[in-house]
């Protein structure tokens, strides 16, 4: 075992134990580090490894929490079902995406442009489906806070700060073993060079596909998860651009393309965020915005001064592999 | 539904969009010269828009006569964002200078929220209100005077591309990078330059549009993505390909308005680009790359 492994079970190891040490308000923040961890890493794998820039994955997080939260509230049916569904949806809405837009050739700026158009669509058009709440929202039941009913995922704090362990921990694992495949090989080289991977024999678009699909996929299971675990969805607030900004800030924070730098960028960022929160508040400044504008500022900082981002530049001082 | 009410809102549409296509005219300058897509971009319109108002609530002053200071003030800043933030990251990748302008937008829209909080300002002028009868149609007065000046702007930077020296050396930067550089133009001067111009586009189009709708913060980020929506359509990097983009969208978003609901109007836009970017990702007058 290297120092890396050692380092990796001492970070889980620490984790698993934190319900038995945290209050509540630390719970929460953990249990919000390990969503957008998880959920960079799912938007990783389509820009870090693969290179291409979706700026719309709230679509994902928002069609896997309404597929899931829909099913519930008509039907009854748990996350176990629900699950499914959004996948389902997401793996069609991802490759739908992808083959219009590779197929087409649109790359670059305009595919994330385009990303953000299909995000937008679909967040004015669920303002317009009654069934799902529309513009009003639509709220789960909250039955117990108690318990653990993991097939239908309603329970107690630590289940869910627990669950969230589980996939990011998942997340993780799966990325890992993606980027040692001949998948993760084949993105790399498009990311690097896509005209030098084609005339090599890679069939880009293929590769490109499944990037986006499995990309869609993990989205989804991210958005099952936060449709229960908020228990209300707006269109407003699940598809805005502002979501799927604060998705991707995580892993380029932390280090674009890299396993650690989705979960430390999320980290450094969630932390931020609720530190600035306190500060603010001991100070008296809790206007609306400020909180908003000093995180602008680190941000500016952190792409200024650390454009690998920060996993990079700390793997080395801690003698790690990237 | 009454014909001439529907040529009553289609003119509207126009009007409107020609305001439009003058904040989309600036994001299209700036990436089609210095190839970066600024994101912050509504954000700067919704700043103007806050300067007029400002302006005309402290001093009294018309936002016909506010269009010169803010846009002159609008320049300098535009130059100071690109020689000063952004020629840095020109070489950087995609991604980053995306970051970049998301940070400086995010700053720009809560210092607004700081600073005006979240509730409507308006600027009040009565001869905005008054009509201007041409046979059975209706024109709003605000609306025609605010289009004369989004056109004459247009006409005038188109102007200065086609005529000035400066406005060719812009062009040859646009063209040829590696080129204009070898011929001994200061690119990155150029370049700010190019960034300034834009802003202060987007400083007469805010001016103008405070006479059209009241501003709130939140504004920023939408603006921002009508004017993604309108240069996609038009044709990113092209002059009157932005115009002809505001102008459509403007009709379009008018439309929607009578024909579906209000609300769904920019399903229509977006849904436009959606089309657009899959048929002729170029846009509509947009030379293919």
């Amino acid at each position: 075992m290297n120092r890396a492994h050692a380092l990796l079970a001492l970070l889980v190891a620490c984790l698993a134990a934190l319900p038995l040490v945290a209050n509540s308000y630390v719970l929460s923040v953990a249990t919000l580090i390990l969503f957008f961890a998880f959920a960079g890493q799912a938007w990783n794998v389509m820009m870090g490894f693969a290179g291409q820039l979706s700026l719309g994955h709230s679509l994902y997080v928002g069609v896997g929490a309404y597929a899931a939260a829909g099913l519930y509230f008509h039907y009854g049916l748990g996350a176990w079902a629900g699950i499914w569904l959004a996948i389902a949806l997401c793996v069609l809405l991802g490759a739908a995406i992808g083959f219009l837009a590779f197929r087409f050739g649109i790359s670059g700026v305009y595919f994330a442009l385009l990303t953000i158009a299909f995000a937008e669509f679909t967040r004015i058009g669920f303002d317009h489906i009654d069934w799902l709440g529309g513009p009003g929202g639509l709220f789960i039941k909250v039955e117990h806070r108690v318990g653990w009913d993991l097939v239908n995922l309603r329970g107690a704090p630590a289940m869910f700060y627990y669950v969230m362990l589980a996939l990011t921990a998942a997340a993780f694992a799966l990325c890992a073993g993606l980027l040692r495949s001949r998948a993760g090989y084949y993105w790399q080289a498009i990311r690097e060079n896509e005209e030098a991977a084609q005339a090599l024999g890679i069939n880009t678009f293929r590769w490109k596909m499944l990037a986006v699909v499995i990309s869609a996929a993990m989205t989804a299971v991210a958005g099952v998860f936060f449709a229960f675990y908020y228990n209300n969805l707006f269109p407003e607030q699940i598809f805005h651009i502002s979501r799927s900004i604060e998705i991707i800030l995580g892993p380029i924070i932390g280090g674009l393309g890299t396993l650690f730098g989705p979960i430390l960028g999320a980290a450094v960022l969630t932390v931020l965020a609720d530190g600035i929160t306190e500060l603010l508040a001991a100070l008296g400044w809790e206007f609306p915005g400020v909180k908003q504008v000093f995180y602008g500022i680190v941000l500016l900082a952190v792409i200024m001064f650390l454009p690998h981002g920060i996993w990079p530049a700390l793997a080395r001082k801690l003698g790690v592999g990237r | 539904m009454d014909p001439v009410n529907v040529i009553n809102l289609v003119l509207a549409g126009v009007l409107t969009g020609l305001v439009y296509g003058l904040m989309a005219l600036g994001l299209s300058v700036i990436f089609g010269v210095v190839r970066v897509v600024n994101f912050a971009h509504g954000e700067m319109m919704t700043i103007a828009m806050y300067a007029a108002v400002v302006l005309f609530a402290t001093l009294g002053l018309d936002p016909f006569l506010a269009v010169l200071p803010v846009a002159a003030v609008f320049f300098a800043l535009g130059y100071a964002l690109q020689a000063g933030l952004i020629n840095p990251f020109i070489t950087r990748p995609e991604h980053s200078q995306f970051m970049l302008l998301v940070a400086v937008a995010l700053i720009m829209v809560n210092a607004l929220l700081i600073a005006f909080g979240p509730s409507a300002r308006s600027v009040q002028l009565d001869y905005l209100l008054e009509s201007i009868e041409v046979g059975p149609l209706l024109l709003d007065r605000g609306k025609v005077l605010a289009a004369l000046v989004a056109l004459a702007t247009s006409a005038l930077l188109f102007a200065f591309f086609k005529l000035t020296r400066t406005g060719k050396a812009i062009r040859a930067c646009a063209d040829n990078y590696l080129g204009a550089k070898v011929v001994g133009l200061d690119v990155k001067h150029l370049y700010a330059l190019t960034f300034g111009l834009g802003s202060a586009c987007v400083a007469v189009a805010g001016c103008m549009m405070v006479l059209l709708v009241d501003v709130t913060p939140v504004l920023g980020p939408a603006y921002t993505l009508l004017a993604f929506v309108i240069v996609i359509v038009g044709g990113l990097g092209s002059m009157t390909g932005a115009l002809l983009g505001g102008v459509l969208i403007g009709v379009s978003e008018a439309l929607a308005g009578l024909f579906i609901t209000p609300s769904a109007k920019s399903m229509f836009s977006f849904g436009l680009l959606i089309l657009v970017l899959l048929l002729r990702p170029q846009g509509l007058l947009g030379k293919k790359t």
